[in-house]
């Protein structure tokens, strides 16, 4: 199988590689995937709670080209959108912008879940922050 | 050196140069239909169509006689299955196989399945050799045919095949061996194994595609097949069809290279396989060998980069010619079910490469390929979240995984 231009050069200089610090209260973890089906794809954003614009985001993925070719270009994507801009990235906008073949669509499936789950993550531990400052 | 390098002898290799020239007069001068009987240009190809018949039969301790020329290992395999089956169809129904058969062999004992056969597949153990006790247990009054294959397509394990043939004769039961892989490899010899029917093919062994053959014993016990192909009554009317005689000429040549050569380059594919191994071994930690190393085809060498997806790396080494069994790399989208019966868990199906060395592959290949897998894993590792997690002590097993 041949592969598109875009997923060699994502593949060959994947984009923003890397671990954010997970325990930071404005760092979203999303983690999809499991070992046994092939792929894992973490994916990490850095948002700025005054502003909710996302301003890093770095991914790890274990998957096949295609696979980390969707997380280095989601991670592109999300540095500089707010939050709820983020939730509106598609995984068929992965597909044609990587001109991914069907036999690869789920991988960029599991790119757009591991943004929302990013995304989720970082919801989840900034409505429960507000909370534990009055209650302390 | 020349790029990319093949090193994939598993899946096919070239034709030896020395092997088409012993096929090519038969393409045009001596193009003659071996069957017939009334002219010289019939005459002229029979002859090198029995030529070759005595090159194949010795290369595995035959004779002539019991050569049958098919189309290929797969049609080998379908012959020797479907033929004995329906055959010995009054004797009994039931068949012993190995789960880790090539798919000619599954597919085929699946499909007798539909017709009401029964089929033990045999699980293999994690050195992907068959149990000799599991066997053992598993022959009935009603088992016809045990088919259990001599060397492994992707791990290079090789059966215990000399038991097998023993506990076959010993009760009766016909034994097939798809030898696909082993012949030209290592020595085979049918008579000291007890194995009554044995698929080969030629272009695993620097032969052209398109043709193999079938041994069948004639004697002690005399093996019958119900033809599969309808026609002529070739082949002691097993299977009917003109001869390819130019095909035929190569798979001979290719048997009397192979069996002349084969002392001197076993050492040297031995030699180059664990080069290859001792490098990876020495570059990188968390790497798996899949098979016994003891009982291997000295060519193949399967092994696991834990932590790296197998259709990644080839990418990373698009240069070099190997095949993965990760599912992402596969015509189904399954992981390689060789490697799932070895019971080490599908991450690390995903994560292997086999490399198939062969005839024309060099030490100066050998030392690229190392190098430049040395380098793409640890390259892919830098961008993997479970080495990542790996490296923290994290129990990858422990994790709770969105399965998808």
């Amino acid at each position: 199988m041949a592969y598109s231009n875009k997923v060699l050069d994502h593949y060959n200089h994947p984009r923003n590689v890397g671990s954010l610090d997970k325990s930071d209260p404005n760092v979203g973890t999303g983690m999809v995937g499991a070992p046994e089906c092939g792929d894992v794809m973490k994916l990490q954003v850095k948002v700025n709670p005054d502003t909710g614009v996302i301003e890093d985001a770095k991914f790890k993925t274990f998957g096949c080209g295609s696979a980390i070719a969707s997380s280095s270009l989601a991670t592109e994507w999300l540095r500089g959108k707010t939050v709820d801009e983020a939730l509106e990235i598609k995984n068929t906008d992965i597909v044609n912008e990587l001109s991914l073949p069907p036999v690869k669509i789920h991988c960029s499936v599991l790119a757009e879940d591991a943004i929302r789950a990013a995304i989720g993550d970082y919801k989840k531990k900034s409505e429960s922050r507000p909370q534990v400052s009055t209650n302390a | 050196m020349k790029l990319p390098i093949y090193m994939d002898n598993h899946a096919t290799t070239p034709v030896d140069p020395r092997v088409l020239q012993a096929m090519m007069p038969y393409f045009t001068a001596t193009f003659g239909n071996s069957a017939s009987r009334n002219h010289s240009f019939g005459w002229e190809a029979e002859e090198a169509v029995e030529k070759a018949r005595k090159q194949i039969a010795s290369i595995i301790g035959a004779t002539a006689k019991e050569i049958v020329f098919t189309s290929g290992a797969t049609e080998s395999n379908n012959l020797a299955i479907k033929g004995v089956a329906e055959m010995y169809a009054e004797k009994g129904n039931h068949i012993i196989t190995a789960a880790t058969e090539h798919k000619a062999v599954l597919d085929t004992c699946k499909r007798l399945e539909k017709d009401g056969l029964r089929v033990t597949y045999l699980p293999v153990q994690q050195n992907g050799l068959v149990d000799l006790d599991q066997l053992r247990n598993a022959i009935t009054d009603k088992t016809i045919l045990i088919t259990i294959m001599y060397a492994n397509n992707e791990i290079g394990v090789l059966q215990p095949i000399a038991e097998i043939g023993k506990m076959a004769r010993e009760r009766g039961v016909l034994f097939h061996t798809d030898a696909t892989q082993a012949v030209g490899k290592v020595p085979v010899d049918v008579n000291k194994n007890n194995i009554d029917i044995l698929s080969i093919s030629a272009h695993k062994m620097y032969g052209p595609k398109g043709v193999g053959a079938l041994y069948v014993r004639r004697r002690n016990p005399r093996v019958q097949l119900t033809a599969q192909i309808d026609g002529g009554g070739h082949e002691r009317g097993m299977r009917s069809g003109t001869l390819n005689v130019p095909g035929i000429a190569g798979l001979g040549a290719a048997c009397e290279l192979a069996q002349k050569e084969m002392p001197e380059e076993s050492k040297r594919l031995a030699y180059l396989r664990d080069t290859l191994k001792d490098r990876l071994l020495a570059g990188l930690d968390e790497v798996y060998i899949n098979g016994t190393m003891e009982h291997r085809l000295p060519n193949n060498l399967n092994i696991s980069f834990a932590y790296v997806e197998g259709e990644s790396l080839l990418m990373g080494i698009n240069d070099v010619a190997v095949s993965s069994g990760s599912a992402c790399t596969s015509a189904t989208l399954e992981p390689s079910y060789v490697l799932k019966a070895l019971g080490a868990g599908d991450d690390l199906a995903h994560s292997s490469i086999r490399f198939g060395l062969g005839r024309f592959n060099t030490e100066e290949e050998v030392d690229y390929v190392a190098a430049k897998v040395v380098d793409v894993v640890k390259k892919l590792r830098e961008l993997s979240p479970l080495y990542e997690m790996h490296q923290e002590g994290i129990d990858l097993t422990k994790v709770q995984w969105t399965a998808h």
